[in-house]
């Protein structure tokens, strides 16, 4: 089997979400990597066991990127082509299999087992086992499931490729400015605390961040909270915001309605905060502290300081 | 402004999942459906709200048997002007893409919206197909929309924040929270909605390109370890000896 990987980069170097892609077409095949405008020396894509890199045009829109994707597909004969599930590959995988007449399975949380590939459905309720059934397949990876490949110390081959890819129809008027300052963004994030109306009030979320920025954690919020606007719709959580699969997932002030367990149960671990010890969150928890978050918050902030 | 908006229908947010058949089939026994919740509250209410305040019409689609039909009513009630069931029961979303371009091609509409996912198969796969389909320019999880002249201007998320973009002609969206909010119908809304057309269109008959195997169910936790809340450092401890997390 023959692979392709749509990689996104950032800075010359390819992301998070798109090096754990990239592995997982590797451990399937000879994985050839398309990339679109610039690139530091392979991208340390090479790493992760990637042969060669095609490298395209920058500032494509998501049409012409699955133009680029597709004629490589077609020039290397590759009859997988894998993206990350992040933001581009939603706009852009489901192209490609279009214009390959291929089959897409989408949101991909591990190695596959034979023909057959696990993913997501039910937002996280539940998972399916889903296989293709034409020759060439698209399969996208969800960030933070598959896990980055080691490091294989590889490096690889740099070439420009080139099609006709049409124009952009897209018009950049204002270039992306990151929403959360210099956390991971959900989706990628490996430790992220969360909290909900437990807090009483926006004026209260201090001592969330500051429990945050103790380790590095991404700020996440229950739905109810970010529809009465004591945080930005962007950072809800759960089943109709964003679904996550940290390492580990820490609710301060979060019932647990099911709803919010749909989209955060693919955390490894899961810590609950809450002085309410009927809180439906403590079933699906790993560990638990019955307490006033006022009151336990900025002590677990002092002893993670410690470390 | 005219406007198609594609509504799928979800099993309700509070559904508990189970399985039939082998685990081989969804049991649909004493769900209750809704409208796929990104389609209803962000794509639905942002194009009514466009069309309210500068004229035009908003046709919702859905791909399904009859047991689409409430939905569509639904969103009729919503505010909707007209409603198509297509008639076909995709098991994938490369037929339901295929299906609804097929219908929407030759139609003019200015846009067509969907919501970022559905709540059940959660493949974000539909809108991209469709654009694919249809030529056109896909603006996946879009959080605003408005319109300078013949402009759309939108803000989308990207890996990077949020990014704004102009688009001059036909294109389809994917909405993501924050476009608009949700809407209850009245019953105004309610009685209106049973005259509103709801016609029936014939399937392309486009066909399955992957198959569901088999659905599982994840594994229960093993149980919550309560730590004193007088002494974090423990949690602490166990986060970084035991779950090595930290």
């Amino acid at each position: 089997m023959k692979c392709i990987a749509f990689i996104q980069t950032k800075g010359g170097q390819a992301s998070k979400a798109s090096l754990e892609a990239a592995g997982f077409a590797a451990g399937i095949g000879e994985t050839v990597a398309v990339v679109s405008g610039e690139l530091n020396g392979d991208g340390g894509l090479g790493a992760v066991g990637v042969s060669r890199v095609l490298q395209g045009p920058a500032k494509l829109d998501d049409a012409q990127l699955a133009k680029l994707v597709s004629a490589a597909t077609d020039k290397e004969g590759a009859n997988l082509i894998v993206s990350a599930q992040d933001h581009l590959g939603k706009a852009v995988a489901g192209r490609v299999a279009v214009r390959l007449g291929a089959g897409i399975i989408a949101g991909v949380t591990s190695a596959p087992d034979g023909g057959s590939y696990t993913r997501n459905v039910f937002s996280g309720k539940a998972t399916a086992q889903v296989k293709g059934n034409t020759d060439k397949l698209v399969v996208t990876t969800t960030p933070n499931a598959i896990g980055m490949p080691e490091a294989q110390g590889g490096s690889a081959t740099v070439e420009a490729f080139q099609t006709d890819l049409g124009e952009n129809k897209i018009e950049v008027l204002e270039a992306a400015r990151p929403s959360g300052g210099d956390r991971a963004p959900l989706p990628e994030a490996e430790l992220v605390v969360s909290a909900g109306r437990g807090m009483k009030g926006p004026e209260n979320w201090g001592i969330i961040e500051e429990l945050a920025d103790s380790i590095g954690a991404t700020t996440a919020c229950s739905r109810p909270v970010s529809d009465i606007g004591w945080r930005p719709h962007h950072e809800h959580v759960g089943q109709t915001g964003i679904a996550i699969r940290p390492n580990l997932y820490i609710a301060v002030g979060i019932s647990g309605a099911i709803q919010h367990l749909a989209g955060v149960n693919g955390s490894k671990v899961i810590v609950v905060i809450n002085k309410d010890p009927e809180a439906p969150f403590f079933k699906a928890a790993d560990y638990g502290i019955v307490g006033d978050a006022f009151d336990v918050v900025p002590k677990l902030t002092a002893a993670l300081k410690a470390l | 402004m005219e406007f198609l908006v594609c509504i799928s229908k979800a099993p309700d947010t509070t559904t508990r999942i189970a399985f039939a058949e082998g685990n081989t089939r969804f049991d649909e026994e004493g769900v209750q459906y809704i409208v796929n919740p990104y389609d209803e509250w962000y794509a639905l209410v942002r194009a009514l709200e466009i069309v309210e305040s500068s004229g035009g019409k908003v046709v919702i689609a859905s791909v399904g048997g009859a047991d689409v039909e409430p939905i569509l009513r639904k969103g009729l009630a919503i505010g909707a002007h007209e409603a198509v069931r297509i008639d076909a029961t995709p098991e994938e979303a490369g037929q339901v893409a295929e299906e609804l371009a097929a219908y929407a091609k030759d139609k003019g509409f200015n846009a067509i919206f969907c919501g970022k996912e559905t709540i059940d198969h959660n493949s974000s796969a539909v809108p991209a197909m469709m654009a694919e389909h249809l030529g056109l320019p896909c603006v996946a999880l879009c959080t605003s929309l408005e319109y300078e002249g013949e402009k759309a201007i939108m803000t989308r998320e990207t890996a990077n924040g949020i990014e704004k973009i102009g688009v001059t002609g036909p294109f389809v969206l994917s909405a993501a929270k924050g476009m608009a909010e949700q809407r209850i119908p009245n019953m105004r809304g309610i009685m209106a909605a049973r005259t509103k057309p709801l016609t029936v269109a014939p399937a392309s008959g486009a066909s399955a390109t992957t198959s569901i195997e088999q659905f599982a169910l994840p594994a229960a936790k093993a149980g919550v370890k309560l730590v004193d809340a007088d002494n974090p450092a423990e949690l602490v401890r166990l986060l970084r000896e035991e779950a090595k997390v930290i």
